[in-house]
């Protein structure tokens, strides 16, 4: 604890307060502004870190972090090198987001050839890009923070966690299970599609709770299965296309995904 | 004296996306002043193609962290539009008050996180949280507020979940709205503050004349669909955007340029004022006199001020817009949703501008085409030309790199430019 500030504490415990850095590549930027969108915890939580490097948000900017939050997934070759310079500098990098983890909705253009992508957005305008990617195709990620957007109470969590340094666990279960704890009514019963039964839990059954189908932003719980979901889904009068908008919608799904894609075309 | 500067910004910092600055001066006269747009682009209206409606709107509110609720409102308008779907009173209500306070907290996060730090000499908010904590608190007041209604009425502040095609998955308790009713009219107060804290910032006086565009109100200050209107006179359809939008490419930038009477023009919310002051809210009318602000006003660090006489707006509209669903019996919050063939336009003025999303579907309701025109993207080529003149304007007076460098970036800035967005 080289930079532990003297009488920093969270619940009494000395907190390690590490030199944090927030980085995006192509994205909304959503992720980062959810930090800064719970207002209600956002000055404890600055207590917790030292930010050094958040460009959204400060004039200020350092090389020197141990934490590098990086948000938005890889779509062109000047992100691939600032993407490696990151990991150089940082000890612990972070995948922030499901652009990061899985590509996110970006990865949805890999459906096309890149030419066509370029000409129906730019015509004959010369543009440069590459297939979405996300960060672990590039360089080794050490931690991931699924959703899209990310749940400010999970990061606070996870970075607590990191000073405090514990280790972090994610949950192993489904959706569904945080859902049918907070006694929703199930989705499938009034008639809308949900990969709430697939999808990593953490997040609360956040969209399900607002009466809206999962899309699966935080990928597969562990175990997934797929196969009785298809069941689901067309017991219930959904199409193998419905089932697949969702499946290949943020990326997290995407082996499952091609899988269907095939056996529709 | 002949001053000679050479700054070159690298992603400027206090906006949403990545632009550079480069400004070069020799001898006292200018040689460049660029503002460039690197960001990369995610191909949105290509990775919608061949996907069912439904999509449309979930996917396309990924366009933008910070305006996502307003993107998701533009995209449900132009299936709705294309499908001929007329929303309830109910849902226009409801919409409108998400609007509001999707505008709310976006104004609040770039007067105070974004804007004000130039004022007060500090880089970011975070050292305010020291020396001014009583801004810094009631900023996030504020903008707690807008959010707890947004997550009440759209499901969530981000990426909203109970906005769909046809009206709202759940409707908000009476008892949440008569809570958020109270606590909007306890916020009077803070914005008051809020204006108080802006009069003492010297703005600066740069006056360039451009064409201002935005909606056109018939009885209300405009947010959601209608007529496009511009200062210089040009007037069209909701479905005729492409004549007001004009878009083109340019190499400096990722992002698509606009123009049209004149070669460039502003949207956003002095766009706004400037064409619909007389619809303000009394309140609101009283904070823009407050800065001596009328309408046309061409300064375009006056749409800090502007965004300012707009959150006064919101909160006393949102007020008549919860008495009003009060009022009424809930209705059912949706109806049934027939895709058919067809294109479908939807404009809607989010925090930054005019916004609009179009779509051509297929008789099954599949996209062909998709294309969204960003309030950012209006702008690019109106900051270039206000840089030009700002730049040339600073070498004639001899101002120090240090004054140029801080007076081109509250320029930018004062556009509360989006640039992830306006690239998407």
């Amino acid at each position: 604890m080289t930079n532990s500030e003297q009488g920093k504490t969270y619940l009494g415990v000395p907190v390690y307060r590490p030199k944090t850095a927030f980085f995006e590549l192509s994205s909304c930027e959503g992720c980062q502004l959810q930090l800064l969108n719970n207002e209600s915890s956002l000055l404890a939580f600055l207590s917790l870190v030292d930010v050094v490097n958040f460009r959204e948000a400060m004039t200020e900017r350092s090389d020197a972090f141990e934490i590098a939050f990086v948000e938005g997934s890889v779509t062109r070759s000047d992100e691939v090198e600032r993407l490696k310079k990151i990991r150089e500098k940082a000890k612990i990098l972070v995948a922030f987001g499901s652009c990061a983890c899985f590509g996110g909705v970006n990865q949805l253009k890999n459906r096309f050839s890149r030419e066509w992508t370029k000409k129906e957005v730019y015509g004959e305008h010369a543009v440069e890009t590459e297939f979405a990617r996300p960060l672990e195709d590039v360089v080794s990620v050490d931690l991931k923070i699924f959703g899209c957007p990310v749940k400010k109470e999970e990061v606070e969590k996870i970075i607590i966690n990191i000073a405090t340094g514990k280790s972090v666990i994610y949950p192993k279960y489904p959706v569904c299970m945080e859902c049918k704890a907070n006694e929703n009514i199930c989705l499938f019963d009034i008639g809308e599609p949900c990969l709430g039964p697939i999808t990593r839990a953490g997040c609360d059954s956040w969209c399900p709770n607002s009466r809206f189908g999962c899309w699966g932003c935080r990928g597969p719980a562990d175990d997934a299965n797929v196969e009785q979901l298809k069941v689901i889904m067309k017991k219930h009068g959904f199409s193998e296309e419905t089932l697949l908008d969702r499946l290949e919608c943020f990326g997290g799904f995407s082996d499952f995904a091609k899988e269907i894609r095939e056996t529709i075309s | 004296m002949k001053i000679t500067a050479n700054i070159s910004i690298h992603h400027l910092a206090r906006v949403e996306g990545h632009g550079n600055i480069r400004i070069r001066i020799e001898n006292g006269k200018l040689q460049e002043a660029k503002w460039e747009i690197v960001e990369t682009p995610r191909f949105f209206e290509a990775l919608l193609v061949g996907k069912k409606w439904e999509n449309a709107p979930w996917i396309c509110g990924r366009i933008c962290g910070i305006c996502s609720i307003g993107h998701t409102l533009a995209s449900i308008r132009a299936i709705e539009n294309a499908f001929g779907i007329v929303p309830s009173v109910q849902t226009q209500r409801l919409r409108l008050l998400l609007k509001h306070m999707e505008t709310l907290q976006s104004h609040v996060l770039h007067l105070y996180f974004l804007s004000a730090p130039d004022f007060l000499g500090a880089g970011s908010v975070f050292p305010l949280i020291q020396s001014a904590p009583e801004v810094v608190h009631r900023a996030a007041r504020l903008k707690q507020l807008a959010n707890d209604i947004c997550d009440c009425v759209g499901g969530r502040r981000l990426h909203p979940t109970r906005t769909v095609v046809g009206g709202f998955t759940m409707l908000p308790g009476r008892k949440e709205l008569e809570t958020f009713r109270n606590r909007l009219r306890e916020t009077t107060g803070d914005l008051l503050a809020t204006a108080e804290l802006f009069q003492t910032f010297r703005i600066p006086d740069f006056v360039r004349e451009t064409e201002f565009v935005s909606l056109k109100g018939e009885a209300e200050y405009p947010f959601i669909g209608g007529d496009l209107a511009s200062t210089d006179g040009a007037h069209k359809k909701e479905h005729e955007y492409r004549e007001m939008t004009n878009e083109y490419m340019v190499e400096q930038s990722t992002s698509k340029w606009s123009r049209l009477s004149r070669r460039s023009f502003a949207v956003g919310a002095l766009a706004r004022l400037n064409n619909n002051f007389a619809f303000l809210q009394p309140e609101a009318k009283e904070t823009g006199e407050m800065f001596g602000l009328k309408p046309v006003n061409h300064n375009p660090f006056m749409n800090n001020i502007a965004q300012l006489v707009e959150c006064v707006h919101v909160v006393h509209e949102s007020l008549l817009l919860i008495n009003e669903l009060l009022a009424s019996e809930q209705e059912e919050p949706r109806q049934e949703v027939t895709p058919k063939g067809g294109t479908g336009v939807g404009a809607v003025e989010v925090p930054r501008g005019i916004l609009y999303h179009c779509y051509e579907f297929d008789d099954g309701g599949r996209i062909l085409k998709c294309d969204c025109v960003i309030p950012t993207s209006q702008n690019h080529a109106n900051i270039q030309h206000d840089l030009e003149e700002l730049a040339g304007r600073c070498a004639e007076a001899g101002r120090t790199d240090r004054e140029i460098e801080l007076l081109a970036q509250m320029l930018v800035r004062a556009y509360d430019p989006c640039i992830s967005c306006s690239v998407h």
